[in-house]
């Protein structure tokens, strides 16, 4: 199970990475195994803004179906459109290649509500 | 008979088990609902005397000659539906649960579909839902879920107004409801301005609840423009004559199928048309049957996209109908293949020609249509000064169903009563019709 020491993390299994004052959202690798073939997924629109917590994306894999939730409040500046035809870069590649929304941060001290990669680790032992 | 399967034996070792009484089950009833009598039926009675007293009871039924339609229509039903349709297979199957193993079920409900999608020119069908009605507020839904961020819907007031209803009943406070007037029978394409930003959708009926067609392509290209999603409630037999909902270019398109080889049966159970576009379907409600092969490359039937039904996106489903109307989509499926594109054609032309030989008869009495500017399909108003209540109560001492008074619905509709033809009537029943409702008789 891969859980890169660099990023924060939810306890919905979300993870993303401060880049300025952004940040890069998708799901963890756990998620991703859990939820096993993805086969769709369904992005907001950019420009949406967006409070920690809201659901704002829908991934569809082939038994299940589960919601992406905002890591930080903010502005969606970017979604990977990429998942539009290739959803399974989520599956092979979930902290990269399988990016979902980019957000532009509106309180930066929403960033200590995350779990760091030690928290996160925990948290799925614990499920 | 008996219909509880399990004996008080049985009950007793059942309570005894989880350590229960049946009051401690109904605990969360709360008291006031609860009805403190017995129910109020009269004694039981043998099969053969409840048999006696219901003929007696069918045979108060009046076998009328019906021109009365208003979405339900009495068009020539083939026996051959009947009886294939009366096959235990398919007559006593529910919609499966374990709907793989169903492979015939499934492959009715994948035909029925392919033969909807043909005849809509739209790209998707499911396998049917409850009604007409039920259809429309449901493709309301549907628009408000693509269109999420906006939430006013606009509606015209030429949809039959028990749909309206439903639409309503659906829709609750939560989402503001403008309603487009109609002005000489259409709806008014002035209002048009309604339509902006703000609009998650629009829903019209063509043709309308009175028979007249509307401007379809002037409403498409406002909402298109707009990004509004258009709803379009059509007449399944009407498209052998008018452009199909595909044509349009709408994005959802449903109907009541009843017309489809389905019985009157004095309302239902009969057939929601549900259609959309593929970009949509991911959105849309109800059971998708697909084709696929197995290992061997056998042709085999599943149940497709379930990811989009409530047992697996919870509340974020779009609607709770998890189910279909499979035999009576069965029925349209049966009706559609047995006459073919040639013979909906055939049946609509009959059916409009006939419509406007009654009017024009029914006009040259005296009587005033109100909306003669208008082209109509199937079904048109006649003023009746006398009362439309009048009206039928008069036809109906001869055998006739003459139409039905609309002025139970609005104060300007007063006096309309709309009439309704179908192939099945002859020049006879028509000239019978003229004669009775003629101010001379």
């Amino acid at each position: 199970m891969e859980i890169p020491k660099d990023l924060f993390y939810t306890e919905d299994h979300e993870w993303a990475r401060k880049e300025d004052d952004e940040i890069i959202e998708g799901i963890t690798d756990y998620a991703q195994s859990e939820l096993q073939d993805i086969v769709y997924i369904e992005l907001p629109e950019v420009g949406m803004e967006v409070v920690q917590g809201d659901p704002i994306a829908t991934i569809e894999a082939v038994k299940t179906v589960t919601d992406l939730y905002a890591a930080v409040s903010g502005k969606i500046t970017e979604v990977n459109k990429e998942l539009d035809s290739k959803p399974e870069f989520i599956n092979k590649d979930p902290y990269d290649a399988g990016w979902i929304v980019r957000i532009k941060i509106s309180d930066m001290a929403e960033l200590d509500t995350l779990l760091d990669a030690s928290e996160y680790r925990k948290s799925i032992q614990e499920e | 008979m008996n219909f509880i399967p399990i004996n008080e034996n049985q009950r007793e070792e059942m309570l005894k088990t989880i350590g229960k009484g049946v009051e401690d089950l109904l605990s969360g009833i709360p008291e006031k609902l609860r009805l403190k009598k017995s129910l109020n039926l009269p004694p039981a009675v043998s099969e053969m005397e409840i048999k006696k007293e219901m003929s007696e009871m069918a045979k108060l039924n009046k076998d009328l000659i019906v021109f009365a339609g208003g979405g339900v229509y009495d068009h020539y039903i083939p026996s051959a539906i009947r009886h294939l349709t009366g096959r235990a297979e398919f007559y006593t199957s529910y919609t499966p649960y374990q709907p793989e193993v169903s492979q015939g079920t499934l492959q009715a409900a994948f035909e029925y579909q392919s033969l909807i999608c043909e005849l809509t020119g739209m790209e998707v069908s499911n396998a049917s839902i409850y009604d007409g009605a039920t259809a429309l507020a449901e493709a309301i839904f549907m628009a408000l879920s693509i269109n999420g961020t906006r939430n006013k819907v606009v509606v015209s007031d030429g949809i039959n107004p028990y749909y309206l209803e439903v639409v309503k009943t659906y829709l609750g406070k939560t989402y503001p409801l403008e309603v487009l007037p109609l002005q000489e029978g259409i709806t008014d394409s002035e209002k048009i301005s309604k339509i902006n930003e703000e609009t998650a959708c629009i829903a019209i009926q063509h043709p309308n609840f009175l028979g007249n067609l509307e401007e379809v392509e002037k409403f498409v290209e406002i909402a298109h423009k707009y990004g509004v999603i258009v709803i379009l409630s059509f007449d399944p037999i009407s498209l052998g004559l008018l452009k199909t909902p595909g044509e349009y270019n709408v994005d959802i398109a449903t109907a009541e199928g009843q017309c489809l080889g389905i019985p009157m049966s004095f309302g239902g159970p009969h057939l929601g048309i549900f259609t959309s576009m593929k970009k949509y379907i991911r959105k849309m409600p109800g059971r998708i049957a697909g084709k696929t092969v197995d290992r061997q490359g056998r042709d085999g039937y599943v149940m497709v996209l379930q990811t989009r039904e409530q047992h697996i996106r919870r509340e974020n489903a779009t609607s709770n109908i998890c189910t279909n109307q499979q035999l009576c989509a069965l029925m349209a499926a049966i009706y559609l293949t047995l006459h073919g594109w040639e013979g909906i054609k055939d049946i609509a032309n009959k059916t409009t020609q006939k419509t406007h030989y009654l009017a024009e008869n029914l006009e040259n009495t005296g009587l005033r249509l109100p909306y003669e500017k208008q082209n109509f399909f199937r079904e048109f108003v006649v003023e009746i000064p006398e009362g439309a209540k009048k009206a039928i109560d008069k036809s109906i001492k001869k055998g006739y169903l003459a139409g039905i008074d609309i002025g139970k619905f609005k104060k300007e509709w007063k006096n309309h009563l709309l009439v309704s033809v179908t192939e099945k009537r002859t020049k006879e029943e028509m000239d019978e019709l003229v004669e009775i409702l003629s101010p001379r008789s």
